[in-house]
């Protein structure tokens, strides 16, 4: 099971990278929402995998009696698929802005904060 | 205890919501100011109790360490969230004059306070995915003022910061989801001693993926590209914010986790730090040199800085972190100030383009002089508090035979005198090329005391530190003393250890 994930992991990043060096701002943005999810499964494995073993407790007991998934990793990888999603709302929103006021999403045109000086 | 520690976190937090409520009406800028004042009583009365008590901890929802959320107040979190009130006291109070209604009514003040809540909160937590968190409100706040008001240079330059701090954060979170499976724990005390049975190799790994993470947002060669591209863009107070505090953050972070958790293997870390030192010293004061304009200046020697606090982190010895620790705290005060001068020459010589502007010296002699004090102090002129910063680096590269290293720290302070002349010549001493003489009287009563009297008080700070620098190098000894030796950090967090 670890394999298949750290073969999944891998094509993401593989892919993400792929897409981040692309000279378009949009397919830099899916570069980085794919790269995020793999960060995310690899939170998610560092956890140790367990087949279909929820993290519940028997009602009366202080623990549970049997082994059960991590709900660590389950609490880590929601919060950062949470901050993730803001993130990445503000980043699609900017690029779209960047889209209407400087008409071009290719980096190399974007040089309106650093305009290029002819050497003097 | 634990109220003391979540204060400093909750009072950004409730200032911001309240101003949220008010950004409709001026009471919002008041809020933001009074908020800060409470903040900075809060941070004066955590220093106090750390000063007395040594380090302090509290757990989030009695959840004991290393389950729950651990909060540390150690002298260097203290300092640092003692400097972070003080300057955004002055920042707030600088708004009042810098920020207009149209920022404020896109809730300028609410991210303001939020970004101040991250900024603490990343300094007070002593758990690692706490840290991601709180670097995650910082950064959405600080996109939020980056791009306020939507000029388009601003957008450009807002582009490349989300950019590369998104990669950076990326990297964060795969960092700490690999220490997490090779240790089983995030909380930073108990990681010092659960790494000690990882696999060294994979150990230095993560390092590097934390030192690539934070690195990005200290802003360290090769990796500060985002912050010359976008931190002369949003408004002056919102830069000299950035200016102050956001890249500081990311080198407590390097400090924090290189001497607390990832020295196991310094002779391979702590030597890629000492090389990214040297760079980002060299490659950030070059690029100011070729710069004309007073924020992009200012925001090169930004980057020449930070190589300066990381050389105190690399070289790892004693005297070495006392001078990152004093220059930190020297280098927020000053860097922030010289941002809010260059708004103040923004407004009555109508730019700060160098080629520009003019005049200053002659008709605002009062800037002129608030100017000196933190630009050579930048540069490390004696008796200001940079020298004291400079000398206590050099003498800790000196003491390790590290002659090259030593001889560029004291290239760049040269070459730094030369931008900071740059500036004086052409803003302060030359005429303004349009025959205008640029007064600090053409300001309205409220804005001329909005913008000096933080000015002031920071120019104050500066000296005061280079003066009396006594007990401010004994603070940081006490830090650097705790940093090397972090038994006390982590018997606050986890107890007594067997």
């Amino acid at each position: 099971m670890e394999f298949l994930f750290a073969i999944t992991i891998g094509v993401l990043v593989a892919s993400a990278v792929y897409l981040m060096l692309s000279n378009h701002l949009l397919r830099f943005i899916f570069g980085l929402v794919l790269i995020s999810n793999a960060a995310n499964l690899t939170i998610f494995v560092s956890g140790r995998l367990t087949d279909g073993a929820p993290p519940l407790i028997r009602e009366g007991a202080d623990a549970p009696l049997v082994d059960v998934a991590n709900a660590l990793p389950q609490a880590l990888v929601l919060t950062a698929i949470v901050i993730g999603f803001g993130l990445f709302a503000f980043a699609i929103v900017l690029v779209f802005r960047a889209w209407t006021t400087l008409n071009s999403l290719t980096p190399d045109d974007m040089r309106l904060a650093e305009p290029e000086e002819a050497p003097k | 205890m634990s109220w003391l520690l979540a204060l400093p976190v909750v009072i950004p937090f409730l200032t911001a919501v309240l101003a949220f409520l008010t950004r409709q009406s001026p009471l919002g800028r008041w809020i933001s100011v009074a908020g800060s004042a409470v903040l900075l009583i809060a941070s004066i009365v955590l220093m106090n109790t750390v000063l007395r008590e040594g380090v302090i901890a509290g757990q989030m929802g009695q959840w004991p360490a290393p389950f729950g959320i651990t909060l540390v107040a150690d002298l260097l979190s203290a300092v640092m969230v003692l400097i972070t009130a003080i300057v955004a006291v002055a920042v707030s109070i600088y708004a009042i004059a810098d920020v207009d209604e149209g920022m404020e009514r896109l809730g300028y003040h609410a991210l303001f306070n939020m970004l101040i809540a991250g900024v603490v909160g990343a300094f007070i937590t002593g758990d690692l995915f706490n840290l991601y968190v709180w670097f995650e409100v910082m950064l959405i706040a600080s996109f939020g003022l980056l791009v306020l008001g939507g000029r388009p240079e601003q957008i450009d330059g807002g582009v490349k910061y989300v950019a590369l701090n998104l990669v950076s954060t990326i990297m964060f979170l795969t960092g700490i989801g690999l220490l997490y499976g090779m240790t089983g724990t995030l909380n930073m005390a108990d990681l010092a001693s659960a790494v000690d049975g990882a696999d060294q190799r994979l150990l230095t790994i993560v390092a590097v993926l934390f030192m690539i993470a934070f690195g990005v947002k200290a802003a360290v060669f090769p990796l500060f590209f985002w912050l010359p591209a976008s931190y002369h863009t949003p408004a002056f107070s919102v830069s000299a914010v950035f200016a102050g505090l956001l890249t500081k953050v990311g080198v407590y972070a390097l400090l924090r986790m290189f001497t607390l958790v990832f020295d196991h293997d310094t002779a391979f870390t702590h030597t890629i730090l000492l090389w990214v030192a040297g760079l980002t010293m060299v490659v950030g004061v070059l690029g100011a040199a070729a710069q004309s304009d007073m924020r992009k200046i200012l925001s090169f020697h930004i980057v020449s800085q930070i190589g300066y606090m990381i050389l105190g982190l690399a070289l790892l010895t004693p005297l070495a972190i006392v001078g990152a620790v004093f220059y930190l705290v020297h280098h927020i005060v000053v860097k922030a100030n010289l941002f809010l001068i260059a708004g103040v020459a923004q407004r009555i010589a109508g730019g700060t383009e160098l080629s520009r502007i003019g005049g200053l010296y002659k008709s605002a002699p009062l800037l002129a002089v608030l100017f000196v004090v933190p630009a050579f102090s930048l540069a490390g002129f004696p008796p200001l508090s940079g020298f004291w910063a400079k000398f206590l680096l050099v003498k800790a590269a000196l003491d390790v035979q590290g002659w090259i290293i030593a001889g560029v720290a004291l290239a760049v302070g040269l070459l730094t005198i030369y931008s900071m002349t740059k500036i004086w010549a052409q803003a302060f001493w030359e005429p303004h090329p349009d025959g205008i003489e640029p007064k600090l009287s053409s300001l309205s009563n409220r804005d001329r005391a909005a913008m000096l009297i933080p000015i002031a008080g920071l120019a104050i700070l500066t000296v005061i530190i280079g003066v009396m620098p006594e007990p401010f190098v004994q603070f940081a000894k006490a830090s650097a003393a705790q940093l090397l030796d972090p038994t006390a950090y982590i018997t606050a967090v986890l107890g007594e250890q067997p």
